[in-house]
């Protein structure tokens, strides 16, 4: 993952010399969007060939279900104490 | 929206021909996805770094609002380990990095694809679509509740994009800069955050 980071920091360093070209950043936005469908799609492959996941999709969701839950109450609660400490006089 | 629909189309295509096998040798015994996953990175990567607005944003407003992003990572990972003696077969370290996609779906699943697996992959894909699902459809009960900040939150990294024209609607247009702002921290953040989590721990 490393390689990853590396490449990403990489990319943030060209991608302020390329800002000044709308025409660049068009066709890196366009890429970018593409890669993502490309790596969604080949996960989706991978989750169809993997019996594992296929024989377990109920459990798989309810256990996705039950993080996503997790998260937002977390986030609620703290976003509530941060709004009453520091952003309701405003 | 329209984007996470073709996301989730391809993914469904690709399932589709994953489970009926409809595909050629080379795809179903090699894995081209890692050198995918370099491309998107160097193209998420530029397109941070050559996106004059976003620091535009950064610079023009108040410190105060990096509070924001910052309950919303606290709050998310401690909610989400907090949850999961709930899912015993999930390690801490694991639902740490599904909560820590903040909603950014396509790049937390595949992140996390890569380092732990695709089991843990579709639930970070499943349980980080359904923050941005549930944001959509519970924004106004959140701000009700849990004051002006609760639709940022619940947004994470899509209360810069998917999420925010509801966030604006119910929380009103002046909070819309510091959504925009959360979000896209929480977004630059997310490649970082979740190999971090899994390979540090």
């Amino acid at each position: 993952m490393i390689t990853v980071l590396v490449l990403m920091t990489l990319g943030i360093g060209l991608g302020f010399f390329v800002g000044k070209f709308p025409k660049v950043i068009k066709g890196v936005d366009k890429m970018t969007t593409w890669s993502i469908y490309l790596l969604l799609f080949l996960l989706g492959i991978g989750v169809g060939l993997n019996e594992k996941i296929i024989n377990n999709l109920h459990t798989i969701g309810l256990q996705a279900l039950i993080l996503t839950v997790g998260a937002i109450l977390g986030s609620l609660i703290f976003a509530y104490i941060t709004y009453k400490l520091f952003f309701k006089s405003k | 929206m329209k984007n996470s629909l073709i996301i989730l189309g391809f993914f469904a295509l690709g399932l589709v021909l994953g489970l009926t096998r409809f595909l050629p040798n080379v795809i179903m015994e090699s894995d081209f996805s890692l050198y995918a996953l370099y491309l998107l990175m160097f193209l998420v990567g530029i397109g941070i770094g050559a996106d004059r607005s976003s620091w535009r944003v950064i610079k023009e407003t108040n410190i105060k609002i990096i509070l924001v992003p910052l309950c919303v990572i606290i709050g998310s990972l401690v909610g989400v380990g907090a949850i999961s003696i709930f899912t015993p077969e999930i390690q801490l370290k694991e639902a740490l990095a599904v909560g820590a996609g903040f909603g950014y779906y396509s790049l937390s699943s595949i992140f996390i694809t890569q380092i732990s697996g695709e089991t843990l992959g579709v639930i970070a894909l499943l349980s980080n679509i359904l923050r941005e699902i549930i944001t959509l459809l519970a924004v106004p009960i959140f701000v009700k509740y849990f004051g002006k900040l609760a639709g940022i939150a619940s947004g994470g990294a899509t209360a810069m994009d998917t999420t925010l024209p509801i966030i604006s609607k119910y929380t009103g247009k002046e909070w819309a800069i510091i959504a925009i702002f959360s979000g896209i921290v929480l977004t630059i953040l997310v490649p970082f955050l979740v190999p971090f989590i899994l390979e540090v721990f």
